[in-house]
Order: structure tokens, then C-alpha cells, then sequence
């Protein structure tokens, strides 16, 4: 038995403990560093308010001690208001001191890249792993080709549509393209049961909507250079006018002044047949069988379903929510917090959150595609494309600020908004094309 | 000698120093730098930064090179910024006239006696003492387009037959936040204007009463003019509060919809932090100085000319 005599343990350890214990304060303050035993890495964790609390109860309760006990570390969970993370993020930065891992939003590694550790090696073999990464996760959370951070999932917007309406209607399946889609459409207003939009100035449901719909004609903002603005094309200009006969024939007139709460009571009180959503109007339909029930007097989640936007002579896309995760450049924690990213995406580790999701949230990788979770339940199956169909804004360009600029400021939107308010389709393209070029300049 | 002659010089000393003190410029300048100091230290640091900030190209995480006066330049050009100062002025003005008039009202009302005057007087204060986040949740919800408590009412009573989209539409965005803003803001006027009023004495009321004067003339040739110095400093108070709010439209609509209710210090934040463009976001809260400024000094100027009078 080889025994390690005191002498040979200070020479191996070496740094903070052994300087702490061979010479005591004085050597401590020349070493330049805390003793190594006082020193458990805490990962300081921020992140939104899950909407499915019983995620952020699973994280607190099973995962994060599990994590803890792994890796020897102490995690720090603190979960926000999703409006509220944005100033914690700039605070951070500009004082250079707070969380190590912070959830981002959509495109923000664009405005923060700078102050952000790169995760290009976990993201690649994230991706390798797991059957690819989605196009969608790499272009919003990286620059140029270097990860900023790690995608974690997609909250999917599709549209939620009233099963038993649209067979009446003759659509025993929902209408793969946006002509079908608009003459099943016509036969519902005609009915009473007009396809509820909105095309007001709200976050969610709006861009959520527009976007999607210029991409599957052929239209898009910029070139892939991200300056030339491009919007001005026939393709937009074809899907500017057709919107205005679609708008007339199957939508809900109402929907120019909706924001994002409007179609889930609009739906839910069965107004209208169809439209673009989370899985909120679901879940709510599930949370009280008894409140919302069809005419016919069953339960109206039984008579829900949902599908991705219909497919344009460009393709199909779809446009969400995209959560990931930012290293810190500041944090002085960074190889702890690396190793619990890498921890909390094993297979293993992710599913547990994955499962407690219930297809709110789509992961960012080819293979979870194919999870038995997607057959559980119909109505939640479509969920599983939401990362794969998705496309970032500012396309053909990556997303950056200046998209982001474009988008908070409802140009897209207003081009569709104000072509079915009256103006002719060409003007109304010409319209947006000067507000980009403003942005692009 | 040498222990005789320490406690001399000491002595010595303090009677310079104490010499020093006697001198009033001194003095002045001993008592003055406490407060020279924090001033220095919480207005004059932050908004020489702010200054500076407003002069360069920061983003967040990025100290960006000096750039003179481009972020002004483009905030110019910028059609939501022009949105957020027409905003901002109209939002002031509306509400200042009528908290001001619905103030004065209940502070004449207030000035009377009646039974449980002490009550009511609290109560009234009550908009104005609770946090302004709190309050703005609960109008909030109020306005809600689908819930609003406020079209259920109007509904059931026969005047609407369709939901008005309170938060939802610009115009009656703006409107909404117009009047929570009076809500919260006549108590202020009220209570402030009750001390001034309580200052006047009822003798001067008495007087031009008994020489014929009618209530109307009593008010406007008696407590008016007495009253003047006091409203003009409580509504300069008051715009400058209004001017820079923040809080109630950032809770109530965010800047939406459609941009259509943003405020200097609403679109500062946007774009300051929203967007990361941390010099573009000090450029639109520091052009709101000018504009403060000349309000101030014009109601200063007219606040001397009534107390000279």
C-alpha cells in the first residue's frame, strides 16, 4: 500500500490550499488566490418564469441537486419575469458582475456577443450527437459561425383549428397550401366561423403570422449580405395581394386591432375556427373541459387540433420563440458552468425537462423529433416540427440588431395591415421597402 | 521647555482653526460640501456620463468611440421618436390641466367642514400613496380587451354592443394611460392645494364678503391670487414628474400598440435596452433636457413674477 506522506501531498496539490497550509496568511495573499478548499464553484443560474411551472418545480426538486451531487457544484436557480430579463442582462453587463448562465431570447446573442464566452465546441457535438443542430437554433445563436450560446428549446406558435368545422367544411385533414387553406377558409366565414388573424401591432401572434407567410411566397427582407433591401419583388407583392382576397374571404375583420390574447378568447368562445397560437388555447381547453365546450356540447379540447402554417409557393416556415443560453464573459465560473450545461443536455438529463414540457417546448435537435412524447397526444404532435420549419427574421441576412429594430417596429406587419385596410399591394410594398432602407442604411 | 511649549502650539492651532471658520466664506464652504459632494456624486457623475454616453456609439458591452452628435442626428430622423415627444407633450398637457382643475375642485371641497373631514381626507389620498406598479396592474386589468370590467359595465348598462378594445387601439391606448395618470395624480394637487388654501386667511374671505362680493369673485379676486405661488410650484413639480414618467406606461401598454404610447423615458428604454443601443437610448432621454429646462425656467420665471407682485 503506497501511503502519501504529508510532505509529498503539499507538493502535489500545489496553488491556494497548499501555499494556505505550508505558509499560512502570508502565503495566501502572495499566491494570489483563495484557498482551493473554500472555494465550491456556485453557477449562478437566471432564466424566465417557466409557463409550465411543473419544469421550473422539477429543476429545483430533482435536476439541480442531481447536478449538484455530479459535479461537486452548487447551483444557483433563479427564475424571472421573461420582460424582466432583458435589463438584468445589460445590468450584468455594463457592471461586469452577475448570473453565470442566463437565458436569451430570440436573436440576443447579436447584441451581446461581445461580452459572451463562445460555445461553439458544446453546441457542435450537442448537434453530432443528436442528429443536427436545427438551422433555426445555429442561425439565432451564433455570429458568423461561432456559438454564443447553447440552444435549449423553441416554443412553437401553430395554428389551432376546430377539427369538426373544418370536416364540415370538406377538409377532413388541414389544408396544405395557403389556396386550400383559403377556399376551406371561404365556406367557414360564409358559416360564421371565420379564420381569426390578428394584424395588429402585438408581439406575438402578429409577426408570428406575417414573417412565416412572406418566406413561404418568396419574399424576404434583405439579401444575405444583410444590407440590400430586397422586400420590393414580385414575390411580396404577390402575397401582399393575395393576403387582401384571403383577408376578405375567410378572415375576421376584427383582427387588424387584436393583440395576443384576443384570438384565445375569440377561439375558446368559438367565434372562430382557426389561428395562429401556442399551445395556450389548448391547454386552457384542457384546464377546464367543463367551461368550454363545443355547440354540440362535448369537451372543445376533443375538437382541437393544430398545424404549422400551410406551405406557399416558396416552402413552408414558421417563425418562434427561441430560448438558449449565454455564458457570461465576466463569470468567473465559467469551466462549472460549462460542465452543467453539458450535464443538463445529456440525453439522459434533458429528457426529464423535455417530458415535463408536454410539447410546449420543441428541442433544437434532429433526433427528438422522432420521441415517442409527439404520439402521445395528436393535438400536440405538429409541436414537433417547430424548430426544424423555423426561419429568424431578417432573412436572407442573420438576425441581427437591425432585423430586430424592423421587427419591434411592425414593418412587415404594417405592409399586410395597411394592404387590407385599402392600399394597393404595390404601395404597400413600396411603403415598407423605404421604413427597411431607413433601418438597413 | 519642550513639554511646556506642545500644549501651546495646539492650542494655537485650533485657535486658527477656529479663526479660519470665523470667516464666513469658510464657513459657507465647510457647511456646503456635504451636500456639494453628494450632489456631485448622484446628479452631476450620472449626468455628465449620461452626457458622454449620449456622444458615443456604446452598446452594451461595447465603450464605443466618440461620435459627437450622430445619435441625436438619427433620433431626429427617427418617426417613433418624433411619435414618443408628441406624446410626451400632449400626455403632460392633458394631464396637467386636468389634475390641476380636478384637484383645485376637491381641495375647495375639502376645505370645507363637514363630518368625517379627517376620513375623507385620507381616503383621497389613497391613488397616490399606493406603489404606482400596483395600481397600474389593477387598471390594467380593468382595460383588459377581453376581461375589462369597465366594457362589462358599459355593456350590461346598454351603451356598448361591442367590446372597445381599450389598450388595443392607439388612440384609446394613449387615452387610457391619460387617465390613469390623472387618477393618480389629483390627490397630489389636491392635498398641496388644501395647505395653500389653508394659508389664506378666512378674515380676507369675511371682508370681501360683507363688502358684497359674490362666490365666484371671492374665489377669483381673493383665493386665486393667494393661491397662485403655491399651484404654480406644485404643477412645475408635477410636469416635471408627468414629463419623465416611465412606470405607468411601461406597465399598462409598454410603448404599444404600435408604438403609439411611447414617452421619452419609454423609448429610451426600448432602444437603450431592448435593442442595445445604450447611446442611442441616453440621446432620447437627454433630449428631453432641453425641453424640461425651458419649462422650468419659464414657470420659475413666472413663479418670481408672482411673488414680487
Amino acid at each position: 500500500m503506497s501511503r502519501i506522506s504529508r510532505r509529498k501531498f503539499m507538493q502535489a496539490t500545489g496553488g491556494g490550499a497548499a501555499a494556505a497550509k505550508a505558509g499560512g496568511l502570508a502565503a495566501i495573499l502572495a499566491s494570489g488566490r483563495a484557498p482551493a478548499y473554500a472555494q465550491t464553484s456556485t453557477v449562478h443560474w437566471l432564466k424566465w418564469n417557466d409557463f409550465v411551472p411543473a419544469s421550473d418545480q422539477l429543476l429545483r426538486k430533482e435536476l439541480l441537486p442531481a447536478a449538484e451531487k455530479a459535479l461537486g457544484l452548487k447551483i444557483n436557480l433563479e427564475t424571472i419575469n421573461a420582460n424582466d430579463l432583458q435589463p438584468r442582462v445589460t445590468a450584468a453587463i455594463q457592471s461586469g458582475a452577475g448570473a453565470d448562465l442566463i437565458m436569451a431570447l430570440n436573436n440576443w446573442v447579436y447584441l451581446y456577443s461581445d461580452s459572451l464566452v463562445e460555445l461553439t465546441d458544446l453546441a457542435e457535438e450537442q448537434g453530432k450527437k443528436e442528429g443536427g443542430m436545427h438551422k433555426y437554433a445555429r442561425t439565432m445563436c451564433s455570429v458568423g459561425d461561432k456559438f454564443f450560446s447553447m440552444p435549449w428549446a423553441v416554443i412553437g406558435a401553430m395554428i389551432a383549428y376546430r377539427k369538426s368545422w373544418f370536416e364540415e367544411a370538406g377538409a377532413s385533414k388541414f389544408p396544405e397550401t395557403w389556396e386550400a387553406y383559403r377556399e376551406v377558409g371561404k365556406k367557414l366565414k360564409a358559416k360564421g366561423r371565420p379564420i381569426g388573424q390578428t394584424l395588429g401591432h402585438t408581439f406575438g401572434d402578429a409577426p408570428g403570422f406575417a414573417y412565416p407567410y412572406l418566406w413561404s411566397w418568396g419574399g424576404k427582407e434583405v439579401e444575405a449580405d444583410g444590407k440590400t433591401v430586397v422586400i420590393n419583388s414580385r414575390e411580396t407583392v404577390e402575397s401582399v395581394k393575395f393576403m387582401t382576397a384571403f383577408w376578405k374571404d375567410a378572415h375576421d375583420e376584427g383582427g387588424l386591432a387584436w393583440d395576443d390574447s384576443n384570438n384565445n378568447r375569440a377561439f375558446l368562445s368559438q367565434t372562430i375556427s382557426a389561428t395562429l397560437n401556442g399551445a395556450s388555447i389548448y391547454i386552457e381547453s384542457l384546464r377546464k373541459p367543463d367551461q368550454y365546450q363545443t355547440e354540440k356540447g362535448q369537451p372543445m379540447n376533443k375538437d382541437i387540433l393544430h398545424s404549422p402554417l400551410p406551405k406557399g409557393p416558396a416552402g413552408q416556415y414558421g417563425f418562434h420563440l427561441m430560448q438558449s443560453h449565454m455564458l457570461m464573459k465576466y463569470s468567473k465560473n465559467q469551466s462549472a458552468a460549462k460542465q452543467f450545461l453539458k450535464w443538463i443536455h445529456t440525453t439522459e438529463n434533458y429528457e426529464k425537462w423535455f417530458l415535463s414540457q408536454k410539447g410546449y417546448a420543441t428541442p433544437c435537435t434532429a433526433d427528438w423529433e422522432k420521441h415517442k412524447v409527439w404520439d402521445e397526444d395528436p393535438a400536440m404532435g405538429p409541436y414537433k416540427v417547430a424548430a426544424r420549419l423555423a426561419q429568424a427574421i431578417g432573412h436572407a441576412g442573420p438576425p441581427t440588431a437591425k432585423a430586430a429594430e424592423a421587427w419591434t417596429k411592425y414593418i412587415i406587419v404594417d405592409m399586410y395591415a395597411k394592404a387590407v385596410q385599402g392600399m394597393p399591394a404595390e404601395e404597400a410594398v413600396k411603403w415598407a421597402e423605404g421604413e427597411l432602407k431607413k433601418i438597413y442604411a | 521647555m519642550v513639554t511646556a511649549t506642545m500644549p501651546a502650539t495646539g492650542r494655537q492651532k485650533t485657535r486658527t482653526r477656529i479663526r479660519v471658520l470665523e470667516d464666513e466664506r469658510w464657513l459657507a464652504l465647510t457647511l456646503l460640501t456635504p451636500t456639494a459632494v453628494l450632489l456631485g456624486l448622484f446628479i452631476a457623475y450620472p449626468f455628465i456620463e449620461g452626457v458622454y454616453l449620449s456622444l458615443s456609439a456604446s452598446r452594451v458591452g461595447v465603450p464605443g468611440e466618440f461620435v459627437g452628435l450622430k445619435n441625436f442626428e438619427k433620433i431626429w430622423n427617427d418617426g417613433i421618436f418624433r411619435t414618443a415627444v408628441w406624446n410626451t407633450f400632449w400626455y403632460t398637457g392633458i394631464t396637467t390641466v386636468f389634475k390641476l382643475f380636478l384637484g383645485l375642485w376637491l381641495a375647495l371641497l375639502l376645505n370645507r367642514h363637514f363630518k368625517g373631514k379627517a376620513y375623507i381626507r385620507a381616503a383621497i389620498l389613497l391613488p397616490f400613496i399606493i406603489p404606482t406598479v400596483l395600481s397600474t396592474f389593477a387598471w390594467k386589468w380593468m382595460f383588459d380587451p377581453t376581461f375589462s370590467v369597465i366594457n362589462w359595465a358599459l355593456f350590461k348598462l346598454g351603451f356598448i354592443s361591442a367590446r372597445i378594445n381599450w389598450l388595443g387601439d392607439p388612440d384609446l391606448a394613449m387615452t387610457s394611460i391619460i387617465i390613469v395618470n390623472i387618477w393618480r395624480g389629483i390627490p397630489f394637487f389636491a392635498i398641496s392645494l388644501l395647505a395653500g388654501l389653508q394659508t389664506i386667511s378666512p378674515e380676507l374671505q369675511e371682508a370681501a364678503a360683507i363688502d358684497g362680493a359674490k362666490p365666484w369673485q371671492r374665489f377669483w379676486h381673493v383665493t386665486w391670487p393667494l393661491l397662485l405661488p403655491v399651484t404654480m410650484v406644485v404643477v412645475l413639480f408635477s410636469v416635471i414628474q408627468t414629463f419623465a414618467d416611465f412606470q405607468l406606461v411601461y406597465v399598462m401598454t409598454g410603448g404599444g400598440p404600435a408604438n403609439a404610447t411611447h414617452l421619452f423615458a419609454t423609448y429610451a428604454y426600448q432602444i437603450g435596452i431592448g435593442t442595445g443601443l445604450l447611446s442611442e437610448g441616453a440621446a432620447i432621454s437627454l433630449a428631453m433636457f432641453p425641453f424640461l429646462l425651458l419649462i422650468v425656467i419659464v414657470q420659475l420665471l413666472y413663479i418670481r413674477r408672482v411673488e414680487v407682485r
